[in-house]
Parts: C-alpha cells; structure tokens; sequence
C-alpha cells in the first residue's frame, strides 16, 4: 500500500443529523461515540435509543482511543472498486477499551499483525476526509 | 420421534447459470413455480398462500402480490421472507406454522433472480453502509474472511482445513450435472493456490454467483399423503436472528444457527448424530466449519480432525451437500438457502439418482444469511 489514501475516489459515509456528531468529531480527529445515562453502557453505531436498555438518555462522550484488534483481513480484491488503487490493505474489528466494537482501518506497523493486538486511534485523511482509523501499538 | 409439523409435497429447481440476458426475476418465479407444483401433482388452484423473497430493483414492493397476479393465484396468506440464504429454510417453517393457523392449506415457497451482466449497485442507506463501507469493507467476503481469521486463531484451524471443505463441495458436484462446477473438480491443493481475495479466503472457499431459482410447496401432512410424490416431512425447526453488521456479531466463532439447530432438534426429538444428510449452507467454508461445530457433530476445534474422520460423499458415513452444496452447485442469490432443502427432499424421497444415499431418514438443513446474522434450521423426515 503506497498509495495516498486521501486520493481514493471510495464511498464516504452516509451522515444523518444523528450520526453527525460522530462524523464532525472524526473529521477532527477525536472518537465519540454515546454513552447511556440509564444503563453506563457505550453505545456502537450511534441511536436515538440504548440497544442495551431502550433508554433515551444518550450522551456523546471521547473515547480513549484504545482498542483491541478482534480480528482483521487483508484485502486483495475490495468490493468496491474506488478501494483498488490500495489494495492490499488492512481491516479489521477494534473492540474498543469502552466496550462495543467498530469496523476500522488498520494501518500497517512494523511488525505483523495478530489478533489480540493491542491498537490506538490514528486518524487518517482517506477519500477526502479523515476517518478514524487504528495503528497497531508498537511495543 | 416427533409428529410432521407439515409436509413437502412438490420440488422446483432451475439449472443454474452464469449469466441471464434480458431475463426478469419474475419469469424465472413463473418457470420454477410451475415444477415445484407440477411435481407435487397438483392443479395451480391448489396454492392458497405463497411466501416470496424480496427483489431488490425490480419489484421493490407489493412482492407477493405482483408474484401472485403473475402467477394468476388468489393466495389467502401472502408475505415477504427476508432472512438472506436463510430465506427458504425459513418459508418451509412459516409455511408450515401458516397452515396449522389454518391461514391456507398448501404453500408455494419460491426464491429465483435473474443475473444480469451491469447489474446496478445496491443504493442501501444503513448502518453497514455508513459504518464499515467508508473504511474499505465492502461486501461479504471481508466479513467471512473476518469470520475465518477469528476461527483459525482460537481454534488453530488451518487454511487446509478450510480447503477441504471446498474440494469435497467439488467433488460432490461431479455427480450433479446442473452444478455449475460439473465436470470442474478442484482439489484441496487448487482451493491453496486459487488468489486470495481477503485473508485468510481464497477465491475456491467462496461461492460463485449465478441466476437460477428454486421452489418448493408445503402443505399439511395429511394432505401430502394424498398426493403424488411421498411426503417428506418437517419434524423440528429453529431460528435466531442476532445481527447484521460483523462488527455487531455477539460471536466470531459460533453463530446464531447453534440455537437454531439445538431447537430443531429438541422439537424433533432427534440428535445431530442422528442425520443420514447434512444439507448445510455453505456460502464460504468457514460456515460449514462453524455449522458442524455449532450442532455438536465435532469439539470446538476439531473441524479439520472430523473431516479427515469422515467420507462427505454420498457414499460416505457423513454425507454432506450431495448437490455439491452451493459452493458447487453456484449460489442463485436468495434461492442458494433453497437449494439445501430441495436436495434434501431428493434425498428423503430416494430420488436422488447416482447419487442417492444409503439410509435416508433424516435430513438437517441449514440456512445462514448476512455474516452469520440469520440462522434457520429444519430436521425433515422421509414418510
Ligand atoms: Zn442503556
């Protein structure tokens, strides 16, 4: 992967005015996600209700940043073609510290990836907007 | 064991194929309804309920009653199933449940799609497309390759494991000539060296994309007794729906058919080790490899261990997809979850040809939808 990412002509999000936040918090390098006020539990794509307990009482709040890598693959042929020019790349599933897991990016560190590995936040420029991809923790 | 909860009377299936040209997914439904209703020896009159899949682009909504008004039927239940490749397991039940509500008599089930070669891509607005689509993942083959490399890492499951999986799909497809790998063997070395498409899947473990359709019709047991062909009856059944998304999977290695299927048997009062077929859905091999564990036919992992174990042939002790499964028979869309209960069918009646089993008692099928999201499971019986 050479490519420049931020050059990918790749589908970008389909942002609703719930979901903004999200989005506004990602182009500037942050990780929110809802955290339930009724139950305490994070809350893994954003919704006007809890999963957990059907409360209404979401509030944004950072994440740390931190996750876990619960597995990961890389991708020779994407499905979509706007992704070709960087194949192959990484994606994987981060289980963050707060909880829910989220579908990501993995950049590439120096050594070679595994499950369990241990990942931090690393916002990346990709298609034109910055996304909140993970890079492997170097030990 | 348990009474027939209802009854297959009649089988439809279209020989697959790569491509359609000008084709609509209705004139398909048409040609597969009417061999499933012929089959089961009766006049069209006789369908009072239909169970139809969705159809995205071309019939986006009124599905059954376009299908019903194409097909001239008055149907008294009409509804849309949409559970993925679980779709026709999960017909057969609903129709089943439908006649003994006593809402009709005698069910056509009928999944069929065209296969166009500019086929348009799908304009979904959900939480995958917003969500996993922009970070590269696009598609079930990352899902399932996620899925795998989840597998091989708690279990040390190996890719020659996986391959197995798919050279005896292969091999089992040699004896069906309307597979669309007849005559295309591939070994376990060939699925090893066919490119890889997302880590740790090769382009052999999944299954390849064809037009077809399939249609069976349901009716009471006592009413399947009258008709022509023996009846093969649906004893237990399971379903869960857990997800959509794999970001969102309560599990990597084990899926919502594990409670599905412990369902089934329980109602059927019947034991994994008991099915003389396994008609399990393979849309990629580590399906089969988490179906096989997930009913408790092998220890979480030893899949690679039971394989070498046993013979899926249908001349083995463990005859699994004797059609070839979808990863050898071609996957038509929705109606590749149909295929496993057709042949089943086959098998339960002793119509199976060359490739007929021995003792053919009980059949599990499975049908999987999404990322191991949707899951429904059918233990049918021979009369
Ligand atoms: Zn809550």
């Amino acid at each position: 992967m050479s490519v420049d990412l931020n050059t990918l002509k790749t589908p970008g999000p389909t942002i609703t005015a719930l979901t903004a936040p999200f989005w506004d918090a990602a182009a500037e390098g942050r990780l929110t996600i809802q955290r339930c006020e009724d139950c305490g539990k994070a809350v893994f794509y954003p919704r006007p209700i809890c999963p957990h307990c059907w409360g209404r009482r979401l509030v944004w709040k950072d994440a740390s940043g931190r996750g876990r890598l619960k597995s990961f693959s890389e991708v020779h042929k994407p499905g979509h073609p706007g992704w070709l020019p960087a194949a192959p790349y990484v994606v994987g599933l981060v289980e963050l510290a707060e909880g829910p897991t989220m579908l990501s990016f993995i950049l590439p560190g120096t050594q070679s990836l595994h499950i369990g590995a241990m990942l931090l936040l690393s916002p990346t420029a990709i298609g034109g907007r910055i996304l909140p991809a993970f890079k492997p923790v170097e030990p | 064991m348990s009474r027939s909860k209802g009854a297959i009377a009649g089988i439809g299936e279209l020989k697959p194929q790569r491509l359609t040209q000008g084709v609509t997914t209705l004139e398909m439904i048409a040609e597969v309804s009417r061999l499933a209703v012929l089959d089961a020896g009766l006049e069209p009159a006789a369908i009072d309920g239909l169970l139809v899949g969705p159809q995205v682009g071309e019939t986006p909504q009124h599905v059954p009653a376009t299908i019903a008004e194409y097909l001239g039927l008055a149907p008294t239940m009409a509804n849309v199933v949409d559970l993925g490749g679980a779709s026709g397991a999960g017909m057969v039940w609903r129709a089943a449940a439908a006649i003994e509500a006593g809402m009709c008599e005698t069910v056509l089930c009928v999944l069929a799609n065209n296969r166009e070669e500019a086929a348009p891509r799908s304009p979904n607005r959900n939480p995958i497309r917003e969500f996993d689509v922009p970070f590269g993942a696009s598609g079930a083959n990352i899902s399932y390759a996620l899925l795998m490399q989840a597998h091989m890492a708690e279990y040390g499951s190996t890719a020659r494991d996986f391959a197995m999986i798919a050279a005896a799909a292969r091999a089992n497809a040699q004896l069906n000539p309307d597979a669309i790998f007849f005559g295309k063997p591939a070994d376990v070395e060939a699925v090893l060296a066919s490119p890889m498409i997302a880590s740790p899947l090769h382009l052999l473990e999944i299954v390849m994309p064809v037009a077809g359709g399939e249609a069976v019709v349901v009716t009471s047991a006592g009413r399947a007794r009258s008709l022509r062909k023996p009846p093969v009856h649906l004893l237990g059944a399971g379903e869960k729906v857990t997800h959509r998304a794999v970001s969102q999977a309560p599990s990597l290695t084990s899926g919502p058919l594990k409670s599905a299927m412990a369902r089934a048997f329980r109602q059927s009062g019947t034991h994994a080790d008991e099915m003389d077929l396994l008609s399990l859905y393979d849309c990629y091999t580590i399906m089969v490899a988490t179906t096989i564990k997930d009913a408790g036919l092998c220890a979480p992992g030893q899949f690679g261990a039971w394989l070498n174990d046993h013979d899926l042939s249908h001349k083995g002790d463990k005859p699994l997809n004797t059609h070839g499964g979808q990863l050898g028979f071609g996957q038509p869309d929705l109606a590749g979850g149909m295929t496993h209960v057709v042949e089943a069918v086959r098998q339960l009646r002793g119509e199976a040809g060359e490739r007929q089993i021995g003792k053919a008692g009980l059949a599990l099928v499975t049908g999987n939808g999404a990322t191991m999201s949707e899951a429904t499971a059918l233990v049918l019986g021979a009369a």
